[in-house]
């Protein structure tokens, strides 16, 4: 098993180079620098531009600019910001715990959410209520998340039940550890439901799939037959079989999610990579936009790393297999 | 090809599975030897685990055996590749046990057993048809079924329709690998009778591969016992059940089930 | 009129009919007037082909039909109790307790991803208040007395890594555990190689004894019911169509299915080689059955008075039961 894992942490390092590669192209194929607002500005030269161009290294060749990119990602700097002229490191690693507390809760709420209620649902005999869930997933599925990050804005503004954006209120400092966690909290609930409502219904249809197909299984008559009580048969017998595919969409689901968390911070105003992100795209500031996309390949390499483990632990077959 | 000698020969055919690194080589099959005569019925008797399987598979060539000889009506098989090969697929066809895993489930009837004829290229739409539901009435399936799809016909109706597609391209020799397990005594019979009228129409040679002794004495006039991959003992039915030398045989005739002439009480 | 054993019964099934609704056809009659018992402590074997009825019969006597299947007529008393008019928890305190069932293919009966040993105690754990360690105790102690020589290494093994009549001797310990008074066998040792069929036979006889149980032991092969069953009951598109001694129904059997049957069944080999005989023609579409006897387009018996309605069962000498026209009914 360590093996195995061994073996995933490599690839997910190789992932992690090559999105490094991938991305630095990608965005200098994207014309125009940090340098080039400035050359709008009727009171520098042209030759101040240059110089300035010079002295950050943006008039060297990609591959050398790249390489000077990575060596700085491996002395822990990630690179240096034009914009706020300092490493990008510190100002890149607080808004990522705050995304990763954000998409941590989504994910840890969504899948609370979906597996009983899949469950529940496969399970039903009854026609109503699993037609009423499966109008309510449809719809929820059709609303694209920006709308539903606005309609939840919308919602705190109108009401002033919720906080409409931010991690912190003001004087966040002077309260008790408790208060501050209720603090944090309070303003996370609006943008943990954005997400956990665009992720649902697709959590949702899988997880009553694979248990409604397991049902079918002759184990499940099998155990019946022996006198399981239904619940425990449901959560105990059918859901562990049936985890199998749901493991493989944990990860998948993480990728869906962070990309979202992305937008919704922007929109509510959560201090995460999301909005750093877009300020520094809209600024050409290379080595910014890097930082925040090489953190959220991160967490999506270890998040599939745990949903490997996961697999492996939750199917002896595979284990077999693997040896 | 030879117009006499057996039409298959097998000399010490070996298979071997690579395991896990460490770990010596899994022997399916050591050299196994057999001949089956034209127009004959050979079984081949072993429990699961005993190769029968494998060899099944490395006579269809879908494995590659290890090591050994193959001859197919006098040519080398194994020499064979690619196109060369395609020929004698159809002249070498093989029935499995699990029919309704063997059966595409979206297929109709008449589409599974037309397929071999539309890969081999042989004929064209109606044509191919109207031999589907000659080969579907050959076996006992009224061709009015011709639109039935697996799921809707019965185990023993499924075995016959796999035996119909096995039949398109007017093979050689069959090689029925465990085709009667699961089917009912009836069904069995049913099935054994046809084969028997298929053989003696058309001079079809099988190979029954079986774990029961007792179906395979009515099948079969030889006999071969596998076990752990070798053949241990071979001969007529009758023999091997009544003067058993090798102890494998004699625990497969312990075990075979007929109805005792007197039914006795519990053992 | 339904057969009735020598000693007090403990199932008693009378006139059971059921029908499945599937779909828009018409509904498929898979039992009709099925009456059987089977006494404390006795082995009855129900023998047919596929389709007939028999595992229909087990999931009606276990309460487990599926949704499409409604029981038309008729009643399942075990211990005096109609099984069928009881509610879903007294039905599920009965099943695994009081009745419990072994299923043909052990390796789609038993779950993939969960221990042997968990397995077999759930079963405990379902009908019992007990703690975790007394029911692995009693779990362990049922797998020890399926002839597994090391059963605290096979309770912690999962079925994949077991053998076809190992996984099968698991199925029996999960029947046994909780010390039922009957046992219904749903083919169970269809799945298995003739040697291993024969050691599952043994043990099966062995444990029956030992045990005192009652046993239905539903299956195809002749030579299983005739070394198990002290009675034999032969079914027919749902219908009983004889009962007697497994003596009497293969060595001199009345009905003529039940002679065909016996007659396509492999003979021990002689020097001449004895090929099958079949019983002409397809079992019939439960689904559009014929107004007389399901058997009458294949009876080399039949006479006119076949095609008009189904016979009745007629009780035969040596306690005996047939259900022809050519003895009356």
């Amino acid at each position: 098993m360590t093996r195995r894992l061994v073996r995933r942490a490599a690839h997910g390092l190789a992932l992690l180079a090559g999105v490094s590669l991938l991305s630095f192209v990608l965005v200098e194929l994207a014309p125009g620098d940090f340098f080039g607002e400035m050359r709008l500005d009727p009171r520098m030269s042209e030759a101040t531009v240059r110089l300035l161009r010079e002295r950050h290294g943006l008039d060297r060749p990609l591959h050398e600019r790249y390489l000077r990119w990575a060596g700085s990602l491996l002395r822990g700097e990630l690179g240096f910001s034009f914009a706020y002229g300092q490493p990008v490191a510190p100002l890149v690693w607080p808004r990522a715990r705050n995304t990763l507390v954000l998409t941590a809760t989504a994910t840890a709420l969504a899948w609370s959410v979906a597996v009983p209620l899949g469950v529940w649902w496969a399970a039903r005999r009854r026609r109503a209520a699993g037609h009423a869930l499966s109008a309510l997933t449809a719809l929820l599925l059709a609303l694209p998340d920006l709308v539903l990050a606005f309609a939840l804005l919308l919602l705190a503004v109108r009401t002033g039940w919720f906080p409409a954006g931010g991690m912190v209120s003001l004087g966040h400092e002077g309260m008790t550890a408790a208060g501050r966690l209720g603090d944090v909290l309070w303003h996370l609930a609006l943008p943990a439901t954005a997400l956990v409502l665009g992720v649902l219904p697709v959590l949702l249809r899988h997880v009553r799939a694979a248990v409604a197909a397991t049902l079918h299984e002759p184990f499940v008559l099998a155990a019946r037959a022996h006198g399981v009580p239904e619940g425990r048969l449901l959560f105990r017998h059918v859901l562990p079989a049936a985890a199998n595919p749901l493991v493989s969409l944990f990860g998948l689901s993480l990728a869906g999610l962070l990309s979202m968390s992305l937008l919704v911070e922007v929109v509510m105003s959560w201090p995460g990579l999301g909005p750093l992100m877009l300020e520094a795209i809209l600024a050409r500031d290379l080595h910014l936009v890097l930082g925040p996309v090489l953190a959220s390949t991160l967490f999506l390499v270890c998040g599939n790393l745990l949903a490997d483990v996961l697999l492996v632990a939750a199917d002896p077959r595979i284990r077999a297999e693997e040896g | 090809m030879e117009a006499e000698g057996p039409l298959l020969r097998v000399r010490g055919l070996t298979k071997r599975y690579a395991r896990r690194r460490g770990a010596e080589p899994v022997e399916a099959l050591r050299g196994v030897d057999l001949t089956i005569a034209r127009g004959g019925a050979l079984a081949l008797v072993g429990q699961s685990g005993s190769g029968k399987s494998t060899l099944a598979r490395c006579l269809a060539r879908l494995e590659e055996p290890s090591a050994g000889e193959v001859w197919f009506e006098g040519v080398d098989l194994l020499a064979l590749r690619g196109r060369s090969l395609r020929p004698f697929r159809a002249r070498l066809q093989l029935v499995l046990q699990d029919s309704a895993a063997a059966l595409d489930p979206r297929l109709t009837a008449a589409d599974i057993v037309g397929e071999p004829l539309e890969v081999a290229g042989r004929g064209g739409r109606r044509e191919r048809r109207r031999r589907a539901l000659e080969l579907m009435e050959s076996v006992g399936i009224p061709s009015a079924w011709s639109a039935r799809r697996p799921r809707e016909l019965s185990g023993g109706q499924r075995q016959r329709l796999a035996l119909a597609r096995a039949l398109a391209l007017e093979p050689r020799l069959l090689i029925l690998d465990e085709a009667f397990t699961g089917l009912d005594a009836s069904v069995q019979a049913q099935i054994a009778c046809l084969l028997e009228d298929l053989r003696a129409r058309h001079g079809l040679t099988f190979l029954y591969i079986s774990h029961d002794l007792a179906l395979v004495a009515a099948l079969a006039d030889e006999a071969a016992v596998l076990y752990e991959g070798r053949i241990v003992e071979q001969g007529t039915p009758f023999r091997l059940f009544a003067e058993a030398r090798h102890p494998h045989t004699r625990a497969l005739a312990a075990a075979a089930t007929f109805l005792p002439a007197a039914t006795e009480a519990w053992p | 009129m339904p057969y009735h054993s020598a000693v007090a019964a403990l199932l008693e099934v009378r006139d059971l009919a059921v029908r499945y609704h599937l779909g828009s056809g018409p509904p498929v009659q898979a039992l009709d007037e099925v009456g059987l018992d089977v006494g404390d402590g006795e082995a009855v074997g129900l023998l047919g082909e596929s389709g007939c009825g028999k595992t229909t019969l087990l999931l009606a006597i276990l309460g487990l039909l599926p949704p499409a299947a409604r029981v038309v007529r008729g009643s399942v008393r075990f211990r005096g109790r109609d099984l069928l008019g009881l509610g879903e928890r007294e039905r599920r305190a009965v099943r695994g307790a009081e009745v419990s069932i072994v299923f043909q293919d052990p390796m789609l009966a038993l779950n993939p991803v969960r221990r042997i040993g968990w397995q077999v105690a759930e079963v405990v754990a379902a009908h019992e208040a007990w703690g975790r360690s007394r029911c692995r105790e009693a779990a362990t102690g049922a797998l020890a007395a399926v002839g597994f020589e090391e059963p605290h290494r096979v309770y912690d093994a999962y079925p994949h890594e077991l053998s076809g009549g190992q996984r099968q001797r698991v199925l029996i310990a999960q029947a046994l555990v909780c010390r039922p008074a009957l046992v219904l066998a749903d083919e169970p040792t269809a799945a298995l190689d003739t040697t291993t069929r024969a050691e599952l036979r043994t043990l099966l006889a062995g444990l029956q004894r030992r045990l005192g149980l009652a046993v239905l032991l539903v299956s195809h092969d002749l030579a299983s019911i005739a070394a198990l069953a002290r009675r034999a009951v032969v079914m027919y598109a749902g219908r009983i169509v004889e009962a007697g001694t497994p003596a009497q129904v293969f060595g001199s059997p009345l009905h003529p299915y039940s002679r065909g049957l016996v007659r396509a069944f492999p003979r021990p080999p002689a020097a001449a080689r004895a090929a099958l005989v079949p019983i002409p023609g397809a079992a019939p579409d439960l689904a559009r059955l014929p107004a007389g006897c399901a058997f009458e387009s294949r009876c080399p018996e039949r006479v006119p008075a076949c095609a008009l309605r189904p016979p009745h069962e007629v009780p035969r000498p040596g306690e005996r039961l047939v259900r022809c026209f050519t003895y009356g009914g």
